[in-house]
This record gives C-alpha cells, structure tokens and sequence, in this order.
C-alpha cells in the first residue's frame, strides 16, 4: 500500500463492508450519547425490539439542559422529562451513563478525553455536530443524526460514503495573546463556513504541533463550523502522555503497545490529499465575530465591515441582515463595541487551560458595570481541579457567577439564557441567531478575549494589556 | 420509511444562504422525545411574531408559497446542529423535496434518512427556481428514478443522487434491516479486531 493519511489508516482499518462505487459500511469504536438526539433514537429500538448490540462501546451522559446552578431541582419539565428518559434508556438497555450525580459528568466532548475512552484510531460517533473535537487526539470523529444514532445502537456500524481530505497546514509562530480559537476563527473567516464540505480537514504544521491536547480540540471542534465531515490531526508525544493514566486507557505494557500502534497512524510521508491549505500562523491576530455565523469575522482590530465591501448579492444581503439582527452599523471599531453578557464555556473553550488563560486575565480586576460574566467548566472534573487551583476565587472575587458544568449560555437549552437585543462576549462556537436565545446577540471570541470583555464592558485587544498575554512560547 | 419515486408539488422560494438548523426548528423545541409534531414549531422565530401571530414577511407566510411541498433555498443549507429535528419539522409542515445548491453533510444525510429528497442543482438553476415560484402556482416534478426534475414550461435538469441513496428511497427500505443482512460481517470483524 502506499503512503497514505491518517484518515484512510483509519478508514481502511474499520471499514466491514468496502464495495465498489457504494458507500462503506464502517465499524464505530465508540459511541457517545447524551439526552437531546437519543430519545427516538432508543424509541425505535423499542418499537422494532431491537437491542443494543455493543452497550459497552457507548456511554451517555447529560448535558444540553441540564441546569448549572441548583442542578437538582430543575423547574423544566420538559427538560426533565428528556433527562428522566435517558436514564431509564440507559438502565434498559445497559449503557453506562454519567448522570448529575456523577463527578464523570459534563459536556461529551469535554469528558470523552478526560476519561480516555477517545483514543487515537478510534471511530468515534455522536448525535452531534461538534464531535469533530475527538478529532485532536488522531481519531475519526463525527456528528451524526438521530437515525444513525438509532443505526449505531442496532448494529455498531454506519453506512458512510467516503469523504475527501483537505491539509490545513499552519505553519509559523503566534504570537503573543493568539489562541487556538482565533486560529480556527482565522481560518474560518477566511474561507468560509462550507469550504470544509464533504472534507476530512487534517492539521498539520509548527503551530499546531505547538499546541497542547486541549488547544488542538479546540481547533478540532470548530472544524464543522467549516462544514467539514471531521477535522484530526496526527497523534505524537502529547497525544499519548496526554492519555497516559486516564480511566479507559491501558496501562503498563499495554500501554506501551497501544502507543506503538498509534504511532503508526500518523500520515506518511508523501501521503497526498484531495486540497491543501496554507496558513501563516505568525499573521494571526485575536479574533471576533460580528454577524450571524462564524465565518462573519475580523481582527479586533478592524472594524465592522460593510455590505459594499462584498462581492455578491447573496453576500451584500446576507451581510445587511446579519448587520440588522446584530444592531450594528459598518464601520464600528471592534473596540467601540459595548457588552453586557460574557459567556466562558462550552465544548470548544471550556478546559483547564481555558479557565487558567481567563483567570490570569481576570485576577486582581472587577467585572464593568451592568456586565454580566460566567463561567461554566466543561465538566464536572474540570470544575474540581479548578477548585484546587484556586480559579473559582479569582472569577468569583471578580464578580463572576461560577457554575455547574454543561452546556449552558452555548445554546441556551437550559435557564441561561442572554435577553433580546443584549450583547454577549462568548467562548462557544456558534453565533447563529437566537442560538444564546431570541434576539440575543453572540460574538465568539477566545476565553481571554472574553475575559477582558468581562473588565473592560466591551472588546480589547488583549495584546495591550500589560500583563504577559498568554499563548505559545 | 415512505418511498419517493415521483413528486409533483407546489414550490416555496427562499432566497437565504447558510440557513442553520438552529434557524430551522430553534432550541427550545429539542426537548421533546418523540418523533412527530415538530411542523408547527419549523422555522419558529420567523414565521412568527412575538406575540405569536405570523410574520406575513416571511417566506413561508407568503399566499404563493402556502401548501408547498418542494423548498428552494440558498446554498449551505442545513448547516450547524446535527439535530434531526430540523427535517422532522421540514417533513411534518410538509415538504419532501429540498433543493439548493449545496447542503451541509449531516443534513443532507438525515433529510435521506427520513425520505425527505435533497436535490443539488447549480445556483444559476435554484435561482430560477426561486424566482419562478414567486407565481403562486409553481410546481416542480421530480422523478428519482431518471434523477430529473422539471416544471411546466421546459426547465429541466438532471441531478445526481448516490445510487445506493435512491434504491432506498424508491423502495422505501428500512436502512437498519439492510445492515443487519450483514449481520455475518460485522460479527467476523468484531472478532477479528479483537474488539
Ligand atoms: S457546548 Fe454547545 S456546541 Fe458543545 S455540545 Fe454543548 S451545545 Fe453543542
């Protein structure tokens, strides 16, 4: 066989079924499930008596609406009701889950690597979109619908036709105060947010190898928000120390000899792919969006563009009306923008190191007036550690609400909502309209930048703030 | 599943790029367990207003565009949330053909799932179409099995669909008794990855 990416090592290894011209039946490692997409999922089971065929490849937790503060009096029914549901799903048909009791619980994507169950290698699935983070650890990793999460419980398997492959390639440095969320940002604002379509983006590059385990899943989970099927990268050294210990990983010699196969996942040399993309990482500045989806970003620098400043009429409209829903005129420095809400959590920006880089921003200040700022750890564990850290004092003592994980302000499933017409500096992915609620108004940052939007009750450009901005050495 | 073989039906126009499943069918209706009634809640924060009448502005709301069971729409469509609710409420209002000039994969892959129909055409083609439906008897014919769609005065083009997608539909086949005939295989991998 010749040289080949990560991604057809992967491909080639789980697919059952591989017939010419048709799509492959491929066999999924392991299946995550949380209380939104499976309902009528397991329904179906029920209503053909079908089983689970491998409940020790899946495991469930709760996170969409699950409250952040008072967890266990939940004043939705409705949400209730969809939590009570999973939890009798998982007790019939054997899955383990991590419900509110669990110190597992949290966000799938946070908790998945936390527990070490993703692996590289792996095929990994989810009833849902930002899957694609599992991706930062060399894994196959994907949302799917709440069929095929019906067509996993049944039968272990997915048919899949067979994406194509793009390298992103970022080389060079960053520089101070830069994330790995206004890398992909940067990325997405420049080309779009479907030039991902019916790819499997690989990064690959300094500034990725740069990165720590959990920047790269930001990196990763963002992928979707370019319309890629998947976004991985090549596991090495972090990969594997990263994993070294955790709950679902082997140990001893095992260990040694699951990383010697990883190893060999890594793409060879001279493997080629269907597109490559370059990007300088040293040009890369911190980013915020100002409309209606991710790819409606800019510097901070810069200021709100214009619709003349586009090419097509679709553009020049979609723009104008991503203009009107964000109450914003043209031209507006991104540093004139006011905020009254900042939102630190979610599945791209809500670890460890996430909380460290705001806190280090934080420290010592007070949140402006008339803002309202929170965090919400990505995860029960995540919460703890910070505890012992002492991070959960510097958010408080700085006039922030500190929370119970999940998904929380990001979608707005659950009371955290952000009121019509207001503004809100957030760490999630999605500035969809209505996503953080009705008329709500989110701009994606990096939690940083968030961060300092909490202090200064609008946009800084975090590179002037005299503390040492974080970032890569 | 239904099958779809032919569908002639009236079509709904609209002009929005990237519209998101977010937009489609909004958060606070994913709290339900079931399967069926997500129509009335489809494309909610447009189609009405805060007081809960309809937005007459909206495309759906439009005379012309009432009782359509083809949408037309700008290209990225269905993109965001993998949430099946998003074609539920698409199917249960009553569409079963979407076109566009590109969808979002996962979308595009519950919306076959579901037997609702996407078709992909050129955007030059999906512009005429939506301008076209502006007249308030517009319809459109699909016929998966020539993989054409036309309309009463001559448009008329083929689309492509993966083959095995449209034996699936046209059958109407449940996708899960199709995998499981294969049942044999996936025990033989299991074993053989040890897994
Ligand atoms: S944090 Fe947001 S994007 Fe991530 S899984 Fe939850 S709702 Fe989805």
């Amino acid at each position: 066989m010749g040289a080949r990416t990560i991604f057809e090592k992967i491909w080639d290894d789980h697919a059952v079924i591989q017939e010419r011209g048709k799509p492959n039946l491929l066999y999924i490692d392991l299946h995550l499930v949380h209380e939104v997409t499976s309902p009528q999922a397991f329904e179906g089971l029920r209503l053909k008596g079908r089983k689970v065929r491998r409940p020790d490849l899946t495991y469930a937790t709760m996170d969409h609406n699950v409250p952040t503060e008072n967890r266990f009096s939940i004043s939705d029914e409705i949400a209730k009701k969809q939590m009570d549901t999973l939890v009798e799903n998982c007790k019939e048909f054997g899955i383990t889950l991590a419900d509110l009791n669990s110190p597992e619980q949290g966000i799938v994507h946070v908790i998945g690597p936390e527990l070490g169950l993703t692996q590289p290698g792996k095929t990994i699935v989810c009833g849902d979109s930002h899957t694609s983070t599992h991706g930062a650890f060399g894994a196959l990793a994907f949302g799917i619908g709440t069929s095929e999460v019906e067509h996993v419980l049944a039968t272990q398997t997915l048919w899949q036709a067979k994406p194509k492959t793009m390298k992103v390639n970022v080389d060079g440095k960053l520089g101070p105060g830069v994330t790995a969320k206004d890398v992909i940002m940067a990325i997405i604002g420049k080309y779009g947010v479907n030039f991902g379509t019916g790819f499997v983006i690989e990064y690959t590059g300094q500034v990725i190898r740069n990165m720590s385990m959990e920047e790269r899943m930001t990196i990763c989970n963002m992928s979707i928000e370019a319309g890629a099927k998947a976004g991985l990268i090549s596991p090495d050294e972090k990969t594997f120390e990263y994993l070294r210990g955790k709950k679902h990983v082997p140990d001893g010699e095992d260990f040694d000899r699951a990383v010697e196969e990883w190893k060999a996942l890594a793409t060879d040399d001279g493997a080629e792919y269907d597109r490559i993309v370059e990007i300088d990482g040293s040009k890369i500045v911190p980013q915020v969006t100002w409309g209606t989806n991710p790819s409606m970003c800019v510097p901070v620098t810069k200021a709100v563009p214009s619709p003349d400043d586009f090419e097509t009429e679709g553009e020049k409209r979609a723009v104008q009306q991503a203009l009107e829903y964000m109450g914003l005129t043209p031209d507006t420095p991104i540093e004139d923008i006011e905020i009254q809400h900042v939102f630190i959590g979610s599945c791209t920006n809500s670890r460890l190191s996430d909380l460290q880089a705001a806190a280090k921003i934080v420290e010592g200040k007070k949140v402006a007036p008339g803002v309202r700022a929170m965090v919400v750890p990505g995860s029960q564990n995540v919460k703890e550690i910070a505890e012992q850290e002492g991070l959960d004092q510097i958010f408080i003592e700085a006039g922030f609400e500190w929370r119970d994980s999940g998904c929380s302000m990001c979608l707005g499933m659950n009371p955290d909502t952000v009121p019509e017409g207001e503004r809100c500096a957030s760490t999630s992915n999605r500035n969809f309209e209505g996503r953080q609620g009705k008329g709500a108004r989110t701009h994606l940052v990096s939690p940083p930048m968030a961060a300092a939007a909490a202090i200064y009750g609008k946009f800084v450009d975090i590179r002037k703030l005299e503390k040492e901005p974080v970032g890569q050495e | 599943m239904k099958p779809i073989v032919v569908h002639k039906g009236k079509v709904a126009g609209m002009d929005r790029v990237n519209v998101d499943t977010d937009q489609i069918i909004p958060k606070q209706f994913l709290k339900r367990v079931e399967r069926t009634g997500f129509g009335q809640f489809l494309f909610f924060d447009w189609r009405f207003k805060k007081d809960g009448s309809e937005n007459e502005e909206f495309e759906l709301n439009q005379p012309e565009n009432r009782d359509a069971t083809i949408l037309a729409a700008g290209q990225n469509f269905g993109c965001g949330s993998s949430r099946e609710h998003a074609p539920w409420a698409l199917q249960d209002y009553g569409f079963k053909v979407i076109i566009a000039p590109s969808f979002a994969d996962i979308f595009y892959n519950n919306c076959l799932k579901n037997g609702i129909l996407p078709v992909t055409l050129d955007e030059k083609d999906v512009q005429y179409v939506i301008k076209e439906s502006q007249a308030a008897d517009y319809k459109c014919t699909i016929d998966l099995q020539r993989q054409i769609i036309c309309d009463d005065s001559g448009f008329q083009r083929i689309f492509d669909i993966d083959p095995y997608w449209k034996e699936m539909l046209i059958n109407g086949w449940d996708e899960i008794d199709v995998t499981l005939k294969y049942n044999k295989h996936i025990t033989e991998f299991e074993k053989q990855h040890r897994l």
